[in-house]
């Protein structure tokens, strides 16, 4: 790398302006272990004499007070006050190249600097301290500094306190334009309007900035702005990843995250929320939605997938958001092996891990606020309608006891089979066996297959045969089926059976009766399973599935609210099937009733089946529900009022004089409406067991490790009976935690000025890059944690302080002094997030749609992208309503493998992984969306139209106007003559004979917008030209 | 060195903000400091750096691009390389159980017959490497490449496969081959990106967009999609309504003002984005150009098979071997069509039909222009295909243990196969290469040691071969 510094002399001397303002910044007298010493042991040394037991060297440990201390052969690596004596240091300096440390072959190597240091600490007694973010932040003093009068808060006394010892200081404070237009992009993410200024600028009270502050603050656009900020952090995105990469819904999440900033939740209630909301008492529909965060792990369902190595995979991604989202340390290292640096050993991820391994990955229906009401609505009338229906008939609990004991009679024994799956059958479909006999579909979703399961058989005598659809909470909605409504068809039901002596002479079965307790009528099918065939393909009742027809199907779908039932098919056979030797049965459960694109969510599979035979008499399904027969045996004096219920809701149908209530009640149902729905956790009833998995592999488990936290860090609060990962997610929470409240507090200064107070904050372990303000930082974590973990309280202390409000100018010498501001002797100065870039132009020329949450938009973008061979698949991106393109760029749907390029070329994230520190990148090709992109082209028109109809009648106040729209403060006279020259060259081609200013000013050149009176063509034209200028300036995508 | 290379880093991303471009003397801020401005902020201006500057590695390099032919959906290698003469005798037996402890396969039952091969081989060229009868045209410069028939793989899957032969790991998030390239050694183009991907095939690659993707490094190194028609990059043509005059005026007056605003606020970021637009401007008139395939002579155009105006892997070809010669450092082609599961005869069929031609094409026309002796061509793909049946007779599953590719040029030795497979292709039994042991090989022919080729990130260097990665001698030249 010698090479690359001297050959390219400028960053060489970047890098030493950078080395220099660390030498300078941390140069005293006194050396600190933490911020000096560490830092080089953890580099130089603790690979292999740190943590990691199984590479360690020569048993020595340099991580540990005992380690270090400890005397190890008569020798000591570090001996107080003694150099000489101390054989770190003895080995560091040595010359022989065997002895010398760390050696040549670990490619390390320290500097002369560093040895002085280590020298000099072991002279001033090598004080030895644990690493500082592993020990709970404690309230420091306040500094005292010259320049008290520049002191709004303790923010202040700590950056000026570091500033004076540079002999620096605090910029002047920045006009109020300036400050009004960063507060607004810092806090809501958009420019401020004109009036918003203008009223600023008028208000000479003593509270005015406060109030600024309180009104962004309540602002739902604080929600969106600061909400992206966890989204990052979250990994979210709109589908699944890998290969297939389909579109999910998890939406509602995102707007929880929203909403949950907006009504500032405390952070520690927000974590809670997000890793074990459903687990806690009385979970409300929006804190299971919460857990959505751990949800939001890629999905692979590429075919030829083992799920059970994919949810693994997204285990180490739930760990890996955690530790950074959350905790603020690389835990993933700990995934394969002790972690190198810090003292987190692998048995302790696997702890973690064991407490997040206990879940279904569901998909659960959600409601908005407003459907909720309208099903709260639905159920309220139809318990109206059953109390009149029993106030009817004072005498339907006999009638209802009798049903029951005659009900709990009529049903045959059935025989579950356990058949082996053809493997080439499945279309790609796994199969999984579970313990009941039933098969889960996983994995891959083909839109069409046919199944073949063979099993052989004693049974002597078959007459029948039972298809059970299963819900499970692995399923789409909890299934049953695997559509994205959690529903199936089941195309044909054929069975063939063979002596078990002769296999090969398989013979059809002729099947003389299906029933089922589901018979919907004839139904067309629902366009999401278009196959492109053409074809009339209809679902309906159970003899579509003995019909021999490919377009008909037995249908479950019952519609929003009553879908995601177990259902129940059977079969008779015409004539038993008996053979002596036993049989040999092949089932083929055909499921064709998917869509054309098997790359997308079209598949209408069967979502989790058993087989089950009988040798009774004429079978006919059970119309009972599993979960109403479940209640067949409990005495009616014996059933809680619930159950009672759900009882008399079944009960009512099968009696004829119910007819008319029964249809009203079908009415309201048909009124249900249709939900969302989310990713989120669902805990299982059996914990899994969590083994160790040698270096990282799920096929090699070792030791069984029980649920637990690492050891090193504050202990787990654990409550009797509590599931470990509501226990997990208070620990994580837990004022005790030492990163917890830092690793926020630093995000959020990173979001305000650039950087963090530790710069890489995604890990504040021992590799972490030590603070330039260690105290300001601990300051503000215990200020944020006593202040009830609110966010809000946590801007307000920023925002109010002298350091925010600084002017951001830098002058030749500030850079040299400092070129990355890490001391903030001035203001930050940065280009805003991707999603901020849209939003400003859309916010400037007036076209913004300020809607809130809902369903991810997708604004224009050129069809190839989501086409082969750009995206593997075919994949949907519509939109939806004329002003979804307006709406903020947040919303915009994010497909992992094909990124809204607008975004990638602004560096969003696209959620592959948790991201807490976002690129700020400055390129071409950037320069080329803002230019080019047709939405910021159709907001390049927007703004110059506004500027002729809103803008005043004048040149000079159409440009003012235009400009403060985007940059808020007045153009100076050179800025106004540099674009009136623009506006006047243009207007002049355009006004020229051929000019087209239509061609640029309109969206349809045929259909030129209405113009204000005199103003022309040819203007509107040059205020174009002027406002897309406007919008591609730096300034105008900076928070100044 | 590590103070330096961590400095480095620093210096380059830690500002967390990149860089384009600039030209001490030159269009860039050349041009910008005529105005006269900058007097006062020099030293603002001197700041906008590049991090896609060319540079020197560590050692000199034999390599100074690369173009990556990623064969996506992993081709067979037994019908396209690796002759098992063995397998044929076996056909429709069950393979021995032995061989299949352990096994996991994707889709098939892995106690499934054995398929012989479907297609004949023969030994060309001086150096008598064995090829496929559907690969005429490769035999034709066997001996300028190296066919590398013990590859192996850690995935079976093509997403965390691909993934893994494009990043060195199975899971999103690393930066790929293609970005450390041009983080390591920047860029020789002034005015196109550094790293440009193509795509052909009938779908697109499963790993997606996170196959050229940047990971944790500097955004500005991830891979730049181009297309074969329409506009080469997204959103480089002038809208409608704004003709080249216009857009220069623009430019122009964007220079201007944002100069006026270095001026006063002094931010280096703003003389980089002066930079950026001026790199854009001059990207609108470049890279149509580069796209020009009609420029290109006849007998070009047929060595290839390429048609302009006709998108095809061909075409690609061509195209990359333009990029190259316009001084950009990757070139990577994604043809996603091996997936052969089923169909397997036909498909191979057509597949080599697409890309033979123009494979070998490349090679011979890098070789005629005297670039092939310092630009890398690699041609293969994420793994290889099962010795058994999958279906009827006419499909192979996902493999991962053994599979072929090839190299050429940038010091990789000609004329030479590596490494043996067992006599049914299934294991690798001699000289096996991982992917990360590719990866090592091609950092060190552009001039890399793999282990200190490194970008810290959460507290930990890391590097494409994360900590794995051999040098394969027997590659080198």
């Amino acid at each position: 790398m010698n090479n690359h510094l001297i050959r390219n002399g400028r960053v060489a001397a970047l890098a030493l302006a950078a080395m220099a303002v660390a030498a300078r910044g941390f140069a005293e007298d006194r050396v600190d272990f933490n911020r000096d010493i560490r830092p080089i042991l953890s580099a130089a040394c603790f690979q292999c004499h740190g943590p990691d037991a199984s590479k360690r060297k020569a048993e020595l440990r340099l991580d540990t007070r005992d380690g270090a201390f400890a005397p190890h052969d008569d020798r000591v690596a570090f001996a107080a006050g003694k150099p000489d004596a101390s054989e770190a240091y003895r080995r560091i300096t040595s010359d022989d190249p065997d002895e010398r440390m760390p050696p040549a072959k670990s490619g390390k190597s320290l500097t002369e600097r560093q040895i002085e240091l280590i020298r000099a600490w072991i002279e001033q007694g090598a004080a030895w301290h644990d690493h500082w973010a592993f020990v709970s932040p404690q309230r420091p003093a306040v500094p005292q500094v010259k320049a008290e009068g520049r002191v709004h808060n303790a923010i202040d006394a700590f950056i000026i306190a570091r500033l004076e010892r540079d002999g620096l200081s605090l910029a002047a404070e920045a006009d109020k334009t300036t400050l009004l237009r960063r507060l607004s992009l810092d806090l809501i993410g958009l420019p401020p309007t004109i009036a918003e200024v203008d009223a600023f600028l008028v208000d000479d009270s003593p509270d005015a900035w406060s109030r600024q502050v309180e009104r962004l603050l309540s602002s739902p656009h604080y929600g969106e702005r600061w909400g992206r900020h966890w989204l990052d952090a979250a990994r979210y995105a709109d589908s699944d990843g890998y290969e297939k990469d389909k579109p999910r819904q998890v939406w509602f999440y995102r707007d929880w995250v929203i909403d949950a900033l907006n009504r500032d939740l405390p952070y520690n209630q927000f974590l809670i929320e997000q890793i074990a909301g459903d687990l806690l008492p009385g979970a409300t529909q929006d804190q299971i939605v919460a857990t959505g965060f751990l949800r939001n792990s890629m999905i692979n369902e590429e075919g030829g997938v083992d799920p059970e190595q994919f949810r693994m995979e997204a285990m180490f991604d739930r760990l890996d958001a955690i530790g950074k989202s959350i905790l603020g340390l690389t835990i993933q290292c700990a995934q394969c092996h002790n972690h190198k640096f810090d003292p987190l050993t692998q048995e302790d991820y696997y702890r973690m891990f064991s407490c997040l391994n206990n879940d279904y990955e569901a998909n659960v229906v959600v409601y908005s606020p407003a459907q909720q009401a309208q099903r709260a609505e639905i159920f309220q009338k139809i318990g109206e309608i059953e109390k009149q229906l029993q106030m009817g008939q004072p005498d339907w609990p006999a009638r209802l006891a009798a049903w029951q004991e005659q009900a709990r009679q009529n049903q045959p024994e059935w025989v579950v089979l356990r058949p082996t799956v053809d493997d080439i059958s499945n279309g790609g479909q796994k199969y999984l066996p579970l313990a009941d006999g039933s098969f889960l579909a996983a994995g891959y979703a083909p839109t069409k297959h046919r199944v073949k399961l063979t099993v052989r058989t004693d049974l002597p005598q078959i007459t029948g045969f039972r298809l059970e659809l299963l819900t499970d909470p692995n399923l789409p909605c909890g299934g049953p089926g695997r559509s994205v409504r959690g529903t199936g068809a089941l195309t044909e039901f054929e069975v063939e059976a063979a002596p078990a002596d002769a296999p090969d002479k398989a013979t059809r079965v002729k099947l003389a009766k299906a029933t089922a307790d589901l018979n919907l009528p004839e139904t067309p099918l629902d366009a999401m399973f278009d196959d492109r065939s053409g074809k009339r393909r209809i679902t309906g009742p159970i003899d579509f599935a003995i019909d021999g027809k490919d377009e008909t199907a037995w249908g479950i779908d019952a519609g929003p609210g009553r879908r995601n039932q177990p259902r129940v098919a059977v079969f008779s056979a015409a004539e038993a099937i008996a053979n002596p030797q036993g049989t040999v049965l092949t089932f083929y459960l055909k499921q064709n009733h998917g869509g054309w694109n098997s790359d997308d969510n079209q598949n209408c599979n069967l979502g989790r089946v058993r087989l089950s035979i009988t040798t009774a008499q004429d079978p006919v399904a059970d119309a009972v529900s599993p979960s109403v027969r479940a209640l067949l045996t409990v005495a009616a004096d014996q059933r809680t009022p619930a159950q009672t219920a759900a009882l008399f809701s079944y009960w009512r149908t099968t009696v004829p004089e119910f007819a008319e209530a029964n249809a009203q009640i079908e009415a309201l149902w048909r009124q249900h409406p249709e939900g969302a729905t989310q990713l989120a956790l669902a805990v299982r009833p059996e914990p899994r067991e969590t083994h160790l998995l040698q270096r990282g592999d799920f096929l090699k488990p070792m030791q069984v490790v029980p649920a637990g936290v690492p050891a090193f860090l504050h202990a787990a609060n654990v409550s009797a009976g509590e599931p470990p990962r509501l226990t997990f997610a208070r620990w994580l929470a837990d004022a005790r935690s030492p990163t917890t409240g830092r690793a926020i507090v630093n995000r959020v200064w990173q979001a305000y000025f650039g950087t963090g107070i530790v710069a890489t904050v995604e890990d504040l372990g021992s590799q972490a890059e030590t603070p330039t303000h260690p105290e300001l930082l601990d300051w503000l974590t215990v200020e944020f944690q006593d202040r009830g973990w609110r966010l809000k309280e946590l801007h307000r202390l920023i925002v109010h302080s002298a350091t925010y409000r600084q002017a951001s100018q830098a002058t030749p010498e500030l850079i040299a002094a400092d070129p990355y501001n890490r001391l903030l002797a001035r203001g930050a100065r940065l280009r805003v997030e991707g999603e901020i870039v849209r939003d400003i132009a859309l916010a400037a020329s007036g076209l913004l749609n300020p809607k809130l949450g809902g369903p991810s938009v997708c604004p224009p973008a050129p069809d190839f992208l989501f086409l082969p061979p750009a995206s593997y698949g075919p994949k949907i991106w519509r939109e939806q309503t004329p002003l979804d393109r307006y709406r903020r760029g947040l919303y915009t749907f994010r497909y992992r493998s094909a990124p809204y390029p607008m975004l990638q070329a602004f560096d969003a994230p696209n959620g592959d992984s948790s991201c807490v520190r976002r690129v700020r990148s400055n390129s071409p090709l950037q320069a080329l969306t803002t230019l080019n992109e047709p939405l910021f082209l159709e907001c390049a028109r927007a703004l110059a139209l506004r500027t002729v109809r809103e803008g005043g009648s004048t040149n000079a106040d159409r440009l003012t106007y235009s400009f403060r729209l985007c940059v808020a403060r007045n153009p100076t006279d050179l800025e106004y003559t540099t674009l009136m020259g623009l506006y006047d060259r243009q207007f002049a081609r355009f006004n020229a004979e051929g000019g087209k200013p239509w061609e640029l000013a309109a969206q349809d050149p045929a259909k030129p917008p209405e113009l204000p009176a005199e103003t022309t063509a040819p203007q509107l034209g040059a205020w174009t030209a002027v406002a897309r200028v406007l919008l591609n300036l730096d300034e105008t995508i900076t928070k100044e | 060195m590590i103070r330096h290379a961590s400095a480095l880093q620093h210096a380059r991303s830690r500002i967390e903000s990149r860089r384009w471009f600039l030209q001490e003397c030159g269009v860039g801020l050349g041009a910008l400091a005529l105005g006269d401005l900058l007097s006062p902020n020099r030293a603002a201006a001197a700041l906008a750096d590049n991090p896609l500057a060319a540079r020197q590695p560590h050692f000199a390099p034999r390599a100074r691009r690369v173009i990556f032919l990623f064969m996506a959906g992993a081709p067979s290698h037994l019908e396209l390389f690796d002759n098992k003469p063995q397998l044929a005798k076996f056909d429709g037996q069950l393979p021995p159980a032995d061989l299949l402890k352990g096994y996991r396969a994707a889709f098939i039952n892995p106690n499934s017959k054995l398929l012989g091969p479907k297609f004949k081989f023969a030994r060309y060229g001086a150096c008598g490497a064995e090829l496929s009868e559907l690969l005429p045209h490769l035999a034709k410069v066997v001996d300028d490449i190296a066919i590398v028939k013990s590859m192996t793989t850690d995935a079976f899957n093509h997403a965390p496969a691909q993934i893994l032969m494009n990043t060195g790991s199975p899971q999103f998030g690393r930066p790929s081959f293609g970005a450390w390239t041009t983080y390591g050694l920047g860029s020789e183009s002034q005015d196109l990106p550094a790293f440009v991907v193509f795509s052909s095939g009938k779908k697109g690659p499963s790993g997606g967009n996170s196959n050229w993707g940047s990971g944790f490094l500097p955004t500005v190194h991830q891979g730049v999609t181009f297309r074969g028609t329409g506009e080469p990059v997204l959103y480089l043509s002038n809208p409608t309504g704004v003709d080249r005059e216009l857009e220069r005026d623009s430019i122009e007056s964007i220079r201007r003002m944002n100069e006026i605003r270095l001026q006063a606020v002094g931010d280096p970021e703003i003389a980089t984005r002066i930079n950026a637009y001026e790199t854009a401007f001059r990207m609108q008139a470049s890279a149509p150009d580069l796209m020009d395939l009609a420029q290109e002579p006849k007998h070009v155009l047929d060595l290839y098979g390429a048609e302009p105006g006709k998108p095809s892997f061909a075409n690609n070809c061509l195209l990359a071997r333009r990029l190259v010669e316009r001084g950009v450092r990757f070139v990577q082609l994604f043809h996603e069509a091996w997936d052969q599961h089923g169909n397997l005869v036909n498909d191979l069929k057509k597949n080599c039909a697409d890309t033979d031609q123009a494979a070998a094409a490349l090679v011979t026309d890098l070789k005629q222009r005297g670039l092939l002796d310092d630009t890398l061509v690699i041609w293969g793909g994420e793994f290889g295909r099962t010795p058994m049946v999958q279906g009827g007779n006419d499909g192979r599953d996902h493999h991962p243990n053994a599979f072929t590719m090839w190299l050429a040029g940038g010091g990789i030795r000609p004329g030479c196969t590596l490494g043996e497979t067992d006599e049914l292709g299934f294991q690798v039994v001699q000289n096996k290469v991982h992917v990360h042991d590719l990866h090592a090989t091609l950092l060190h022919l552009l001039g890399f040691d793999h282990t200190r080729l490194t970008y810290k990130f959460q507290g930990r260097d890391f590097r494409l071969t994360d900590v794995h990665g051999e040098i394969v001698p027997q590659l080198l030249a």
